[in-house]
């Protein structure tokens, strides 16, 4: 791969804690440079990620969509 | 003879036991089989009375029972602390040295606090999340007569996603009735761009909190806490200055398992269905300690352990898996001190919340007792 995914959460269908906790927890076991890929189908992701993601300063590597859900890669800059 | 081992006394590791020896009595009375509990300590606690400990509204005598009392007689429990499972050998070691093997395996070792993890956050901060912290919390908030208090949530993921909203609500009013609410400000900060990772349950808290005079940070990931100036600091870069702390600690799965290679970035790497643990064979998780993304709370254990005890004994039958976990969650939700609503969800519905009433409120209070029904697996 070519982001090199150190770890990819499956989160689809998780209504609590919800794919941007599920995202969080990736991100903190994460060492500083490493990706991580979480899936989710929940719609409000689209906002939610990007959005937290810019908040804090990591960076979004990609947004994919594969209809039924999205695989967002972001990784940890600092 | 089958041997299948259960690690851990809290609800997943209970219900199970008593959903196997159900299962397999047939097998158990011929000899055929056998369950064994392995937990550390000799007595289940009931975590979500720690909520009401803190406000002095339950008493620690009155949320625990001992574990030999709340399994099957067909189900050995045996007190040790494990410290390393060996997958290759298949057998569970523990303290003193001793080893257990096993066919099966059942991993209910729940999360442990790190405090630590936070700089600062162990020598400044209070939390509710474990017995004795809840006991000297209380004293605090006795103590008390103005201030500021900082409901924060720190760990992620942590139990019971709802109890820092449930602990502010109860707060304001705890406070309300103490003639203090106005000598006492509130700050309540969550770590993404709303009171709740739950949408729905989000819109309805934010006005609540914004009508109870409760300051809201969202977008706060707590990164340390300055000792010295009392000041809880963010990633993001924001200072909030307390009186008391109250932090949702950060969590980790039980150290041996780590050490036994059965972790992956810190939790059981689990299928969202069988509950398998990727990887290995007959080896199972559930409740707090998998990486599943669904909420670390008891009701997620006790309908993960219909599932995965059919899966247990079906294997103890020779046959593959016969039962799915749906991602089921019900959480009921405290809105003060006399008002409770509840969500109820799955991998395919999402929650809903409905409007809170006295009446959930005290099936919230009749469940705390009738929990040990379901303990027992009798609810
Ligand atoms: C304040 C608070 C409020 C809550 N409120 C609610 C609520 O309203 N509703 C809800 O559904 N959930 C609630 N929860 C969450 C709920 O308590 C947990 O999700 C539940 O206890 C998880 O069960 P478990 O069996 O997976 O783990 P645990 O209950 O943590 O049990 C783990 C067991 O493993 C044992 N163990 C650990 N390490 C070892 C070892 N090395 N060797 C042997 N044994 C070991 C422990 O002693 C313990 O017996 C709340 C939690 C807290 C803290």
């Amino acid at each position: 791969m070519a982001e090199a995914v150190k770890q990819e959460i499956d989160a689809r269908g998780s209504a609590c804690p919800g794919p941007l906790m599920e995202l969080i927890r990736g991100i903190k076991a994460s060492s500083v440079g490493d990706a991580v890929a979480v899936l989710s189908s929940d719609p409000g992701s689209n906002k939610d990620i990007p959005d937290w993601v810019d908040k804090i300063g990591y960076e979004l590597v990609s947004n994919e969509d594969h209809g039924e859900y999205h695989r967002f890669v972001v990784r940890k800059t600092k | 003879m089958h041997r299948i081992i259960i690690i851990g006394g809290g609800p997943g590791g209970t219900i199970t036991a008593n959903h196997l020896a159900e299962h397999l009595a047939d097998d158990i009375r011929r000899g055929d089989v056998a369950v064994e509990l392995i937990t550390d300590k000799p007595e289940q606690v009931y975590k979500p009375g720690f909520l009401y400990l803190a406000f002095g509204l339950e008493s620690p005598e009155r949320i625990r029972r001992p574990v030999r009392e709340l399994v099957s007689p067909y189900v050995d429990v045996r007190i040790e602390r494990v410290v390393k499972v060996d997958t290759d050998q298949r057998q569970v070691l523990v303290e003193g040295g001793k080893s257990r093997p096993f066919d099966q395996l059942v991993i209910a070792s729940g999360t442990r606090l790190e405090p630590s993890a936070t700089p600062g956050l162990a020598e400044a901060g209070d939390w509710f999340y474990d017995e004795k912290a809840a006991q000297k919390l209380h004293d605090k908030l006795e103590a008390l007569e103005q201030g500021r208090i900082v409901v924060s949530v720190v760990g992620v993921p942590h139990m019971c996603p709802v109890a820092p909203l449930e602990v502010t609500f109860m707060l304001d009013q705890w406070l309300e009735q103490r003639g203090r609410r106005d000598k006492v400000e509130l700050a309540y900060t969550y770590p993404i761009n709303r009171t709740h990772s739950i949408a729905s349950l989000a819109e309805w808290a934010t006005p609540e909190l914004q009508k109870r005079n409760v300051q809201i940070e969202t977008f706060f990931n707590a990164e340390s806490v300055d000792v010295e100036r009392k000041v809880l600091q963010s990633m993001e870069g924001t200072e909030l200055p307390f009186d008391i702390l109250i932090a949702i600690p950060e969590h980790r799965s039980a150290a041996f398992l780590e050490e036994s290679g059965l972790t992956e970035a810190g939790w059981v790497p689990t299928d969202r269905e069988t509950l398998a643990v990727k990887g290995q064979d007959g080896i199972w998780a559930l409740g707090d300690t998998t990486n599943l993304p669904v909420s670390k709370a008891g009701s997620v254990a006790h309908y993960q352990s219909a599932a995965l005890s059919k899966n247990v004994a079906a294997r103890a039958h020779g046959h593959g898996p016969v039962a799915r976990y749906d991602g089921k969650t019900i959480c009921f939700i405290e809105a003060g001190l006399d008002k409770g609503t509840f969500i109820e969800f799955n991998y395919a519905r999402p929650p809903q919340v409905q409007p809170p009433t006295k009446m959930i409120h005290w099936a919230k209070l009749a469940y705390n007792n009738a929990y040990w029904l379901t303990a027992k697996g009798a609810l």
